[in-house]
């Protein structure tokens, strides 16, 4: 089988629930053309009802997808940039994300945010190189961070995964890559982690794009060390319980998160670890500085993002 | 209009004994408005309200006992005690919720809209919000989609006058209906304490929107008598000067409709609504204060379970 590039993934993914599901509709800036890949063709199959180019109003059509939900659709809002996120953070952490508890339990609100392009794009400078997936994971959102291809079909859709907001994060590394398939394609379960390489030394927990540097990293010191990477897959719920395993045997943590340092993701593993799993080690991470905001310059883009050298060095000092 | 100020009026007074815990935002003046706008709402048809949101949801039909026990907290409560004063909702009356943040139901109103029309159901949406809603971005950005899409939606502004403590006059450029009509809506402005007149300019937005020319925006001039939240009587708050609130008092829209109406009529319905507070207030009060075990129910409405913040 051919490989199967990473966007092609999201975007059949994407047709499939559209077939599936008339209730499933897009929103967004641009979606007609499919200015981001995801979406091209669609409005053609499904006509511009369904897939619907908006205003550049992302506060009010976030909300709007909220009503719709409450009202039998399954939106699915699509975000051309990450940091539009932060726009619509009080439409989707003090709307959308409360409803189901607020009303004690008469509604849900299953809209997907789609959020192609996430993190550093080389070069889009400080406004468009965020990847905020830690934010939404801590107000209880339910973030994915998507990185293979390998099962993506449903990873937002309602039926296979949650009745519940749900934001996907593609990173803008992976959309351009393309990968063999094994296995049928089919729904990541929430909170299902993958083992992508068994170790007995230290676990590498990596987010996304920074799978493929993790298993660079395991690969380059096989005969120094030998590392277990995991992706988490769902950034929130996390699945501790494959983490905790992966731990129990190693014994030594290093978490790699494109996270802002302060409150990421990252801290997170770490501090769960440290109360819960028998670390031999003091646990690192590698993360982007606190508060980072990303130069516009190439070189000073990728010094503030993790980087294979950066993990190279935690993974050695989780040893010594 | 007798059931919504007789309940907040109990709920007032509740409120500043501290009985019920979170205070209110009292709706006494502005009965007409909910009133007169639900009369002409079929039960499937949607509001979205504010946080000032009792006579909006009692208006759409909501049980007052179950109203008044969400507003104890209680598990007979309309959100179970999950949601309180500031956000009741009964979806299954279309009462998407009364909304803690100003203006943020005007969206949530155009996508119900929005929804039905996919659908081909013939619904309309109604956004209740108040004058100082005019100045959010995202009630703006509502009023843009649903013009430009022709959705059913009437956007009900009610100008009571005040944002808060700001007088309208100094937190509003323009004239609301102006800038309603500035979106392609038709737009009226009406006497917000007649409840006939909101009625009769309800009934012509609500046709209009089922049969496609939405969406309707109505400006009703209002009073609270009352000041933002029952907190500000605590204190002592008070920024309205002079009689101000004694001359709008003499238009209360109560008053005016129990003129038109039979005294044995008048008679009548005050008992009825006086039984019906009573037996509010005691259901209210027997009924069962949640488990805080159950905290975190309804968090999610799928698989996920929450973590505990400590765990030993």
């Amino acid at each position: 089988m051919a490989p199967l590039a990473y966007i092609t993934a999201l975007h059949q993914a994407l047709r499939d629930e559209m077939a599936r599901d008339e209730r499933v509709c897009v929103l967004g800036e641009d979606v007609r053309l499919g200015l981001t890949g995801i979406t091209q063709g669609l409005a053609q199959a499904y006509g511009p009802e369904r897939v619907v180019d908006m205003p550049l109003s992302e506060q009010g059509f976030t909300s709007l997808a909220t009503g719709a939900a409450m009202a039998g659709q399954r939106p699915v809002v699509e975000f051309q940039i990450p940091s539009l996120l932060y726009l619509v953070f009080e439409q989707i952490a003090n709307q959308a994300h409360k409803f189901s508890l607020m009303t004690g339990g008469q509604v849900s609100v299953p809209v997907t945010y789609l959020v192609p392009g996430s993190g550093s794009r080389s070069g889009m400078a400080g406004q468009h190189s965020d990847h905020p997936y830690s934010l939404f994971a801590h107000v209880g959102s339910r973030p994915w961070c998507r990185r293979r291809r390998r099962t993506p079909t449903g990873c937002w859709c309602p039926r296979c995964a949650t009745p519940d907001p749900v934001a996907v994060f593609a990173p803008t590394m992976l959309m351009g890559t393309a990968e063999e398939v094994t296995g049928e394609l089919g729904p990541v379960p929430l909170g299902s982690a993958r083992v992508h390489r068994e170790g007995t030394d230290v676990t590498v927990v990596a987010v996304g794009h920074l799978v493929p540097t993790a298993l660079q990293v395991a690969a380059e010191l096989a005969g120094e060390v030998s590392i277990e990477v995991v992706d988490p897959r769902t950034v929130y719920p996390v699945d501790w319980a494959t983490l905790g395993e992966s731990v129990a045997k190693t014994g030594r943590l290093v978490v790699m998160d494109d996270s802002n340092r302060m409150c990421g993701l990252g801290g997170e593993i770490l501090a769960t670890a440290a109360e819960e799993y028998a670390l031999v080690a003091p646990p690192k991470r590698v993360s982007r500085p606190d508060g980072a905001v990303i130069p516009y310059a190439l070189a000073l883009d990728h010094a503030l993002l993790p980087s294979a050298a950066q993990l190279t060095e935690a993974v050695r000092a989780v040893l010594k | 209009m007798r059931l919504i100020r007789e309940f907040e009026e109990r709920c007032f007074e509740m409120a500043l004994s501290g009985e019920l815990v979170g205070g209110i935002h009292p709706y006494i003046g502005q009965e007409a408005v909910a009133v007169g706008v639900c009369s002409q709402l079929d039960v499937q048809d949607v509001i979205t309200s504010t946080h000032r949101g009792h006579g909006h949801v009692l208006a759409k039909g909501a049980d007052p006992k179950r109203m008044l026990a969400e507003l104890y907290g209680t598990t007979e409560g309309l959100n179970r005690g999950r949601g309180g004063s500031m956000h009741a909702a009964d979806v299954s009356l279309g009462i998407f919720g009364a909304n803690g943040i100003v203006g943020a139901g005007a969206p949530i109103a155009t996508g119900a809209a929005w929804a039905a029309r996919r659908a081909g159901r013939e619904q309309v949406a109604v956004s209740f919000f108040g004058d100082g809603a005019l100045s959010q971005g995202v009630v703006l950005e509502a009023f843009n989609l649903a013009a430009l899409w022709s959705l059913p939606v009437v956007f009900v502004c009610e100008n009571n006058g005040y944002a808060t403590s700001l007088p309208v006059g100094r937190g509003l450029a323009g004239d609301p209906v102006r800038r309603a009509a500035g979106f392609g809506m038709t737009a009226w402005s009406v006497d917000g304490m007649d409840v006939e007149t909101v009625a009769e300019a309800a009934a012509a937005a609500v046709d209009g929107c089922r049969r496609g020319a939405g969406p309707y925006f109505l400006e009703c001039k209002t009073y609270r008598f009352h000041g933002h939240h029952s907190f500000e009587q605590q204190v002592g708050i008070d920024y309205r000067e002079g009689d101000e609130v004694a001359r709008w008092q003499d238009r209360d829209p109560l008053t005016l409709q129990r003129d038109r109406l039979p005294a044995d009529v008048v008679a009548s319905v005050d008992a009825e609504i006086a039984a019906l507070v009573e037996d509010a207030v005691a259901f209210a009060r027997s009924s069962p204060a949640p488990d805080p075990g159950d905290a975190l129910e309804y968090l999610y409405a799928g698989p996920i379970a929450a973590r505990p913040g400590s765990v030993l």
